[in-house]
């Protein structure tokens, strides 16, 4: 059983899954930026006394699922999903939805992933991929970082679905279900609302560890990482903060030209020129994280390890936040309509 | 970032896939093109793989010291963390703590190393005489 699917390759898995299958089922308009920009998408949250592979646990976009449950809502998409316990029932349920003809999100684990990078193979379990069909016992995959489309054996795809760890999917599928009408006035809501959304969890939330002032929080802690750490462990914590934002399916700098390329689209469907000055805005800041990670590579690679450095780092931080922080601010500034 | 700026460096992602990078094109409009690499990123990655290989050498001289059991050096080869290992073995972690000691795994059933093996995947009989050559 094959159903037809068209396989679009996206920076992000989950923007690319939550693009496929609106795609599919004919949300003609919808492409990577526009649902990352109405699910919200960009994020920054360094939460403290957790850890990731041993380094800091950094994030530079919303929660896991977020992305596409606020897509699918804001659209008039209704979402159907559901986690199994026992990997015989879950099978049972993707084989029955691919029989009646239903493309299905899956969440998988990246670790026992066979056609992924080896070297990015960590017990990384929020990663997302659509299953379109079966046939001589393997499934046909569209895992939206890859270029083209792939096959897992029924065991593999098992282990996949029922990785354990942080994150653990337990199975987990999701698709739409059923679809309203999506008129011009809904999309324009759906931009501002995405928008509004946005500008709330980068400058709103309470606390100093996510939105813009979690950028600062990790600056301070950056400017002591050498002499607690050590310069090799500092270094290897400066490396965690590079992979987050540049990783296959993570994106950091990548983010916030994903977000200026939705704020591009949203100036056309708004009609709102001022939204294309914040596109530039945060274009800005997307370049001033890569500088960052530039300078960051200066010292795992050994070539700058002073605290001077570490310094110099910090304040290449405090400056990202100031410039998002000053980006947002004025897009809440905009009146949209 | 400008399209014509995009790092085009070889990495591990060679021969598996090119990853989509947005940019601007010659216009000042947003595109998306596709990148083989940063050079950036794959010393990162690099570097973590570095980390990652050297606390498995460590745990292997660990039990070759008698330090500790094979579990512990398994769980560094397969990169998991606590929440993991728990998660594959059903095993509460305090529980796990105890099967590091080469005294207390020695004492192992099969029904308990089967779980490890299969966890790790690998035979009981690579659990119990690990190749650490």
């Amino acid at each position: 059983m094959i159903n037809e699917f068209n396989h679009i390759q996206s920076a992000h898995c989950e923007n690319g899954v939550t693009t496929s299958l609106l795609k599919h089922h004919g949300v003609d308009f919808i492409n990577e930026p526009l649902a990352f920009g109405i699910g919200s998408g960009l994020f920054y949250i360094h939460i403290p006394f957790m850890q990731v592979n041993g380094g800091p646990a950094i994030s530079f976009r919303t929660m896991p699922g977020a992305i596409f449950q606020r897509t699918a809502k804001a659209l008039n998409v209704k979402v159907k999903r559901k986690k199994f316990r026992s990997e015989e029932a879950a099978d049972d349920y993707l084989r029955a939805l691919i029989d009646s003809g239903v493309p299905v999100g899956c969440q998988v684990g990246v670790f026992h992933l066979p056609y992924f990078p080896k070297e990015y193979r960590f017990h990384f379990n929020a990663h997302n991929l659509i299953i379109y069909g079966y046939e001589n016992g393997e499934y046909l995959v569209s895992d939206p970082v890859m270029e083209g489309t792939n096959r897992l054996t029924v065991e593999e795809l098992n282990k996949v679905r029922f990785a354990k760890g942080a994150l653990a999917p337990s199975g987990h599928v999701y698709y739409p279900e059923a679809f309203g009408e999506i008129s011009e006035e809904r999309l324009k809501k759906a931009v501002i609302s995405g928008i509004k959304r946005n500008v709330r969890d980068m400058l709103r939330i309470p606390g100093s560890i996510a939105g813009v002032s979690g950028i600062k929080y990790t600056a301070g802690k950056v400017r002591k990482w050498r002499d607690k750490l050590g310069v090799r462990k500092a270094g290897l914590y400066l490396g965690q903060i590079v992979r987050m934002q540049e990783e296959i399916g993570t994106g950091g700098g990548g983010f916030r030209f994903i977000y200026g390329a939705f704020l591009e689209q949203a100036a056309g469907i708004l009609n709102n020129d001022e939204l294309m000055r914040i596109s530039e805005d945060i274009t800005a800041a997307g370049d001033m994280w890569r500088s960052t990670a530039v300078q960051m590579a200066g010292v795992y690679k050994g070539r700058i390890t002073e605290q001077k450095d570490f310094d110099q780092t910090a304040d290449m931080m405090i400056d990202i936040y100031h410039k998002e922080k000053a980006t947002f601010e004025s897009l809440s500034k905009i009146k949209l309509k | 970032m400008k399209k014509k700026d995009i790092p085009q460096d070889e990495s591990a992602l060679k021969n598996v896939l090119r990853e989509v990078v947005y940019a601007k094109d010659e216009d000042g409009k947003y595109t998306s093109a596709l990148s083989q690499g940063w050079d950036v990123k794959k010393d990162a990655l690099d570097n973590a793989w570095d980390d990652v290989n050297e606390k498995i050498e460590e745990a292997k001289q660990a039990v070759l010291s008698g330090e500790k059991s094979p579990v512990y050096y398994f769980k560094e080869k397969t990169l998991m963390d606590m929440p993991t290992i728990t998660g594959y073995t059903g095993f509460w972690a305090i529980t796990i703590k105890r099967h590091f000691k080469p005294s207390v795994f020695k004492k192992l059933s099969d029904h308990k190393l089967e779980k490890y093996a299969k966890a790790f995947d690998i035979t009981i009989e690579e659990l119990k005489s690990p190749d650490l050559s």
